[in-house]
């Protein structure tokens, strides 16, 4: 579905996307996960056939965006990581608007504008202002926009950056279920935790070039421990502590506000610490996740 | 190895005519948002511009008794003037602040770009669409003028009619693409300023320019709106000079042609990156 090898964009004498390689495989969910400026939305303006390529090699269902990028874009739908709903028209005549520019019938277009405001549930805001709608709501109709014209591959840049936790399980629901139609979906976030519930296979990416590749599961088996043992001692205390527990695991990673022992047996490591005396203000034993793959990778984390 | 094209897959390009047609849609929805407020506008100016400078300007001025390049009243020299005149403020307002709008505010243009439209295509839908509310206006404007008199020749009038278009237009394209390379609306208020006010004034719509010393006149004569002014003129009173009108008309269609050009370019440079 998408296929890059080296591929780099420039802006004058800035790197944003520094040569990387893309393989998207028809159905799958494919993530870009990195934090501000890592050149996820770079990257994504290309796939979307919209921003040439500065170097390397790119094909989008099997064509040539410097070529067929009209052919190309007629059978993509992009949600772009800043709205460009049109707050003139109302909910539905912005399906309807949008749907003309691919060639749709009107009566064509009704129909399909009705089906999707009812897939995103919309159907009764379908003559309401889009200024009234909230962020979720407005996330939703730009996803019905972008299924308009029935896309083989679907874009979604940073699809619930900004949005409530119950909004953005409402769109993580409507991306599972358009990905059970066999919808191949790339998209970018840089919530570790969106990344882990809907991508089958992500890249992690880093200062414009991919530092990690493979399954959430693969990733974390791959970067980091089964658990981690998380201990928050008062501010200022961790680092000297870190020192005192420094043996009792594989890997200690110091945050300002807390402590991550990286350990097989988080309970276990934990009994040790508290044998040494050591009274941390909070303890907490968790999985990895794909946060500690990044910090690992980069030495920093996500979100800051 | 990139995979190979499966054949099957990639689609024959649709010709650019229709991707242009798939616009009408939208801008049916913009016209039909703004269409109440530009049809007052578009009747009662043309009708104050007539009475003020053409009626009761021109009774001075005809009292005066000076040279008006052969027109027999000033009211009818003024009225082709203001026609052309008001094309490059209709093309202007429909370009400056609209198309920065369509960039940074409602990023109308980023939701094409998305779509398989191109910014060729892109841009052709919003000079056509300039093009159809310059003929409106201009219509509206010369059906105004007609009761009082000023035209000698209804062929001559059915044929300026379209050259205010191409006025129009001759400024649109330019304006478009300066709209596209601006990052902020105060650019347009110089551009007013500097450039529509004085061509406005001094490009022969209210006076020969005979009048003006003879480097100012050499500045006059490059102006496309002179060129515009000259030749709807020229038509309107049934004084038609081939030469000079071929040179009018070749002037307009050029910058027609480099505007719209110079606007695919801006656009595309500020779009695709
Ligand atoms: N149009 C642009 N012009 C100049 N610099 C840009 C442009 N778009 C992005 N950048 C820069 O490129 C880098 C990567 O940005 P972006 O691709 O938006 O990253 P992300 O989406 O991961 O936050 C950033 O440093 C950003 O400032
Ligand atoms: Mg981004």
């Amino acid at each position: 579905m998408v296929w890059a090898r080296g591929l780099r964009k420039s802006y004058g004498d800035l790197e944003a996307v520094r040569g990387i390689d893309l393989d998207v495989r028809p159905g799958e969910a494919f993530g870009f996960l990195g934090p501000n400026g890592a050149g996820k939305s770079s990257t994504m303006r290309m796939i979307a056939a919209v921003s040439p390529p500065s170097a390397g090699e790119l094909m989008i269902l099997s064509m040539d965006p410097t070529t067929h990028g009209p052919q190309i874009r007629a059978r993509l739908g992009v949600c772009p990581q800043d709205d460009t709903l049109d707050n003139e028209l109302n909910v539905r005549d912005n399906l309807m608007v949008y749907g003309s520019y691919f060639g749709m019938r009107k009566a064509e277009v009704a129909a399909r504008a009705d089906e999707l405001l009812d897939f995103v549930q919309l159907r009764d805001k379908a003559k309401g202002k889009v200024e009234d709608l909230s962020g979720g709501m407005k996330r939703r109709l730009t996803i019905a926009r972008s299924l308009i014209n029935d896309p083989d591959l679907m874009l979604l840049d940073e699809p619930t950056t900004g949005l409530d936790p119950q909004a953005r399980h409402l769109l993580w629901d409507r991306l599972f279920r358009l990905k059970a139609r066999g919808v191949t979906l790339v998209l970018t976030t840089h919530y570790m935790d969106e990344a882990e519930q809907l991508c089958d296979r992500l890249v992690v990416m880093d200062g414009g070039e991919i530092v990690a590749a493979g399954s959430p599961l693969e990733l974390i088996r791959a970067h980091s421990t089964r658990e981690v043992a998380e201990l928050r001692f008062g501010v200022g205390d961790n680092e000297q502590n870190a020192e005192l527990v420094a043996d009792l695991a594989p890997r200690v990673e110091v945050l300002p506000d807390r402590l991550l022992l990286y350990t097989d047996d988080g309970e276990a490591t934990l009994a040790q610490v508290h044998e040494r005396g050591l009274a941390p203000m909070a303890v907490l034993v968790r999985r990895s996740t794909l946060e500690d793959v990044f910090l690992r990778l980069t030495g920093r984390t996500l979100v800051e | 190895m990139a995979p190979a094209a499966v054949l099957s897959t990639v689609t024959s390009a649709v010709p650019s005519w229709e991707m242009v047609a798939r616009q009408r849609v939208y801008w049916a929805t913009v016209y039909r948002r703004t269409w109440k407020g530009s049809v007052f506008t578009s009747f009662v100016l043309p009708l104050f511009y007539v009475v003020a400078m053409g009626v009761l300007l021109g009774r001075f001025v005809d009292a005066g008794g000076g040279s008006l390049d052969g027109a027999p009243s000033y009211l009818s020299f003024v009225a082709p003037g203001l026609v052309a005149s008001y094309s490059m403020q209709v093309a202007m307002g429909e370009t400056t602040w609209p198309v920065m709008g369509m960039i940074k505010w409602s990023r109308t243009y980023y939701a094409m770009t998305a779509s398989p439209l191109a910014v060729a295509d892109i841009v052709a839908g919003q000079l056509l669409y300039v093009m159809f509310r310059t003929a409106s206006t201009g219509a509206v404007f010369l059906l105004v003028m007609s009761p009082f008199g000023v035209f000698d020749s209804w062929v001559g009038v059915l044929l300026a009619w379209p050259v205010t278009v191409l006025v129009g237009l001759s400024f649109a394209g330019v304006f478009t693409a300066y709209a596209a390379s601006v990052n902020s609306d105060t650019a347009f208020l110089v551009v007013y300023r500097l450039l529509v006010v004085p061509l406005f004034l001094f490009s022969g719509a209210f006076f020969p320019i005979g009048n003006l010393s003879a480097p100012l006149q050499w500045v006059a004569r490059a102006t496309p709106l002179w060129h515009g002014v000259d030749l709807v003129r020229m038509l309107v009173l049934d004084d038609v000079q081939v030469g000079a009108a071929l040179v009018h008309l070749g002037y307009l269609v050029l910058l027609s042609l480099v505007g719209w050009v110079l606007a695919v370019w801006r656009l595309g440079k500020r779009l695709e990156v």
